[in-house]
Order: structure tokens, then C-alpha cells, then sequence
């Protein structure tokens, strides 16, 4: 076993109604720490956690979303969206969030890691991971 | 096999922690090592050493705790988790200078590296949720 | 070698089922806990997730489907009970765990 593991974090659930969302950010942003290889899957309810415009000034709820837009500067190289999910929604590449990702050594830049997957491609992510976080 | 297992909902709430024990206590039976058990989200509300349950139900903390000392488990709570959820070991009580401890025995509260850890360090990470 | 998914949800309930079945591939083990055993229940109206997945093995828990009164008769033919200790076995023989909640 290699001593970099692929971590995939699943998100299902929506921003928000419930702490999960949020506190599955928190493991995130504290597993940088561990150089990892560091992918997040959202699907279902999931991808509303990536969508632009959230305006919690009169729900007096801590606005988590800025968050997602410094995924890269964490060590989070991919975020991939399902595609289905997202177009069972109403919704398109056009209403999500948009997340920078550069490596300070190579000095690779990528403008955007959120990726709209197919279901075989998103199936195979899963798979080709050694651990999958589900919260 | 070595094993840790996640557990993100609180007692008697959701049936996650029950299942999350029955899981944890037949591995540990069948001789595998049981590298870490840890509680996350409402989870932290496992380790309370408070919950008083009904004399004719069981009780979910205690079965937790008999287990750790019968196979030297290790239960961690995440810090974070269990500051908002107000779960508190003498640490934390001096630190965010609370009147009162809560916490369980064989229980202690450790940070979100825990959790990334033991999925670095062991086989498989099994996650028990609503 | 391919993942076992743990499904804890009634079918009627959320679509976690549906998705484990959806993103899994030839030779998953899809593991029915808590509440997810309804989804082994045959003559429902979703019996036709389990029915129709193909290249997939289905389990149920044996403790959660006594604890919700479903005869044994009554699951969809194929899917095997398991204990505890037959959990514990199916983690250790597959490649990972993926928990669809």
C-alpha cells in the first residue's frame, strides 16, 4: 500500500437544512493537513451545496459557501458533479460555484476543479478510491 | 483485518449507533482490530456519561464504554463537534471555562485528524449515518 | 474484487437505494441495514430496484428484518440474510465500504 491514499468525499445532503454539509467541510479543510489525494463527489441533494448566490444574512446561519471556493488552496484536486442529480434539479455547470486550484511548485494552474460526471465515470471514481467518506 | 469505524449520529435518535456497536463488537469477536471508533456530528452525544435511559431499554453509552474496557478500544470524540453539542472533558471545561465535565469513561475528545488518520492507517472505514 | 455499499434508508423513504445500485458496478455487494431492509421486501412498489439490478448481490441484515416483522418468505428471492459477524465478513472480502445513507 502506497503511502498517499485517495480520499472520496461524498456529499448527498443540501446546505443548511441540516449540519452535515457543513461539519463534512470542516473534515475537509482539516485533512489537507495530511497530504492525501483529495477528491469530492457531490450528488443528490448534494450538489445544492455548490450553488452560487447563497445569502444567509437574514437566517442569522453561519454562510458557509465562500468556504467551498478555497477548496483548491486545500489540497482538494478534484469536484466532481453528477451530472443527473444536477439536471434532475433544474440546474446547470452555470449556477455552481467556480474553484481555483494551483500547485505552488509546479506552478500547474487549473481554472476550475468542479466537473460534471456521468454516472459510469462518477461510478468509477468511487470505485477507483481507497476510502469514501459518507456524512 | 484492521478496521475503524465512523459513527455520525447520536443514541437512541437514529439507529446508526446501534448498529455502528453491533458491527464494532462482532469484529472485535472475530478477532479483527478495532483501530479507532469515531464520533462525529450528533455521534459526540454517544459519549455523555449523563444519559439516564429507561430501566427496560438498553443502555448505549454503557454498552460503548463495557466494550472499550473489555478490548482496549479507542472512542474518540471530535472536538469540534462536541463543543457545539456541549459534550466536555476536564481539558475542554478549562479551556472554554465550563462549571461542569460530562464525558463518559474510556472516552476522549481529540480533533478531526483523528478521523483522517485511522482511514490512513487502517483497511477499512466503515461509516454508520443518517 | 468490487465494494460492498450499505444502504440504511426505506426506498419509499429517500433514494439511496436507487443510487447505490446506480453507481455501483459488475459484482457489488449492496448491504441492506436499518431501515434499507424494506427495500428487500418483495410485491412493493419498489421491489424493481433489486429485481431489476443486474451483476449486483443483495444482502439484508437478519436483525433489522426480524425487528421490522418481515417474514423471511417474503424477501425478494436472492438476497441473502446476514448476522453481524457475516457483515464483518463481507467488509473484509470486498474492497471497501461505501455507505449510501
Amino acid at each position: 500500500m502506497s503511502d498517499v491514499k485517495k480520499f472520496m468525499y461524498l456529499n448527498r445532503r443540501a446546505p443548511y437544512g441540516a449540519i452535515y454539509a457543513w461539519e463534512s467541510l470542516e473534515v475537509v479543510l482539516i485533512g489537507a493537513a495530511f497530504d492525501q489525494e483529495v477528491s469530492l463527489m457531490f450528488v443528490d441533494d448534494g450538489v445544492y451545496q455548490l450553488v452560487k448566490g447563497s445569502d444567509t444574512s437574514e437566517s442569522d446561519m453561519k454562510n458557509f459557501m465562500p468556504t467551498y471556493r478555497t477548496l483548491g488552496d486545500y489540497g482538494v484536486r478534484h469536484m466532481f458533479v453528477d451530472k443527473a442529480s444536477l439536471e434532475a434539479r433544474g440546474l446547470t455547470q452555470d449556477d455552481l460555484i467556480e474553484v481555483a486550484w494551483e500547485d505552488w511548485e509546479t506552478e500547474e494552474e487549473v481554472d476550475n476543479i468542479v466537473e460534471l460526471v456521468e454516472t459510469d465515470q462518477a461510478a468509477q471514481l468511487l470505485s477507483d478510491s481507497d476510502v469514501v467518506f459518507s456524512f | 483485518m484492521k478496521l475503524s469505524v465512523q459513527v455520525n449520529e447520536g443514541p437512541y435518535q437514529h439507529q446508526a449507533s446501534d448498529t455502528a456497536y453491533h458491527f464494532t463488537k462482532a469484529a472485535l469477536e472475530k478477532g479483527h482490530d478495532v483501530f479507532r471508533v469515531f464520533f462525529y456530528h450528533d455521534g459526540v452525544l454517544n459519549g455523555t456519561r449523563l444519559t439516564t435511559p429507561p430501566q427496560d431499554d438498553r443502555n448505549i453509552v454503557n454498552r460503548w464504554v463495557e466494550l472499550a474496557e473489555k478490548y482496549d478500544l479507542d472512542l474518540v470524540l471530535c472536538v469540534a463537534a462536541a463543543q457545539r453539542r456541549g459534550i466536555v472533558d476536564d481539558g475542554e471545561a478549562e479551556r472554554n471555562g465550563k462549571d461542569a465535565t460530562n464525558i463518559a469513561p474510556k472516552f476522549r475528545i481529540s480533533g478531526l485528524g483523528q478521523l483522517i488518520e485511522a482511514a490512513i492507517q487502517s483497511d477499512r472505514l466503515v461509516v454508520f449515518g443518517d | 474484487m468490487a465494494d460492498l455499499y450499505t444502504v440504511n434508508k426505506s426506498p419509499f423513504e429517500k433514494n439511496s437505494l436507487k443510487d447505490a445500485i446506480r453507481f455501483s458496478g459488475e459484482g457489488a455487494s449492496i448491504l441492506l441495514i436499518e431501515d434499507g431492509v424494506y427495500g428487500a421486501v418483495s410485491g412493493t412498489a419498489a421491489e424493481g430496484l433489486v429485481t431489476g439490478a443486474s451483476g449486483k448481490k443483495f444482502y439484508a441484515l437478519r436483525s433489522d428484518v426480524k425487528a421490522r416483522g418481515i417474514a423471511e418468505d417474503r424477501l425478494i428471492d436472492g438476497v441473502e440474510l446476514v448476522d453481524y459477524a457475516g457483515f464483518v465478513d463481507l467488509v473484509e472480502s470486498t474492497d471497501k465500504v461505501q455507505a449510501w445513507l
